[in-house]
């Protein structure tokens, strides 16, 4: 059902430039389908932790595009640290997945 | 007697609740913030920054909104906000004539950067509003994104 993310961290200075690829329908409640409206079916909440410390709490609406993206930079970080990324959507699925910060170039 | 015994028995009941909610909070680190129900299926702008307490905006030059100037997919807008603003606290991205114009809210924590980047779905071409919480204060930048479906421009 919910498929792992992609999340890449890497560093640049001290900070942790995080990009995130998640997989999901982001589905709006209006589009149509030959079987009628496919209902709303999008991601709510997106949190963002850097060793076990909460550093962005995003709120969505159906407005963000299809498998979405989402990127941001955490201060402070060193390579090793841990980086977690946790969704939840409207139908209250769930996923968290987590990478290490990795050395830039 | 009987009515104050229910009565007693509710109110504690109800304090008890409200103890264990404020223990969850303290012990769940990954908790986040309660969706912002009125702020999202609002569709007015004005409704919105209502609902996000924005009264007072302050056009600010120190919020960058990188975005294409013309999008030639509604479906996938790539949009990232920039604010060097110090201690900004929060970021949420407006596009003023989608059907429900907020398309998201992040709260920044200690430790974040001023900088969120996303891609969102835009009904037609629209001003694009990034409203930044600092200290308290809420400043605004605006961008004009023109988007073509169907190849018309």
């Amino acid at each position: 059902m919910a498929e792992p993310m992609k999340i890449r961290a890497t560093l640049q200075g001290d900070t942790a430039d995080v990009r995130i690829l998640m997989r999901h329908p982001m589905e709006t409640g209006t589009r149509k389908t030959a079987s009628g409206v496919v209902p709303l079916h999008f991601i709510q909440s997106v949190v963002v932790q850097h060793n076990g410390k909460t550093v962005l709490d995003a709120q969505w609406s159906q407005a963000i595009s299809r498998d979405p993206f989402l990127g941001l930079r955490v201060k402070g970080a060193k390579v090793g640290d841990k980086i977690s990324v946790t969704w939840t959507d409207n139908t209250g699925d769930k996923r968290t997945d987590e990478v290490t910060v990795a050395a830039g170039s | 007697m009987k009515q104050l015994r229910r009565n007693f028995l509710k109110l504690s009941g109800g304090a008890g609740a409200v103890a264990a909610a404020a223990g969850l909070l303290k012990a769940g680190s990954a908790w986040a913030a309660p969706w912002n129900k009125n702020a999202f299926e609002s569709k007015v702008v004005a409704d919105i920054q209502k609902s996000l307490g924005a009264t007072n905006l302050i056009d600010s030059k120190d919020i960058t909104i990188t975005a294409p100037d013309i999008a030639e997919n509604g479906a996938i807008v790539p949009i990232a906000v920039t604010s060097k603003i110090p201690n900004t606290q929060s970021i949420a991205i407006i596009a003023e004539k989608n059907p429900f114009p907020l398309a998201a809210s992040f709260d920044i924590m200690a430790g974040g950067e001023g900088y969120v980047s996303t891609r969102v779905k835009m009904g037609q071409t629209s001003n694009v509003r990034a409203i930044v919480k600092a200290d308290g204060k809420f400043y605004t930048a605006v961008k004009e994104i023109k988007v073509t479906v169907g190849g018309c421009g």
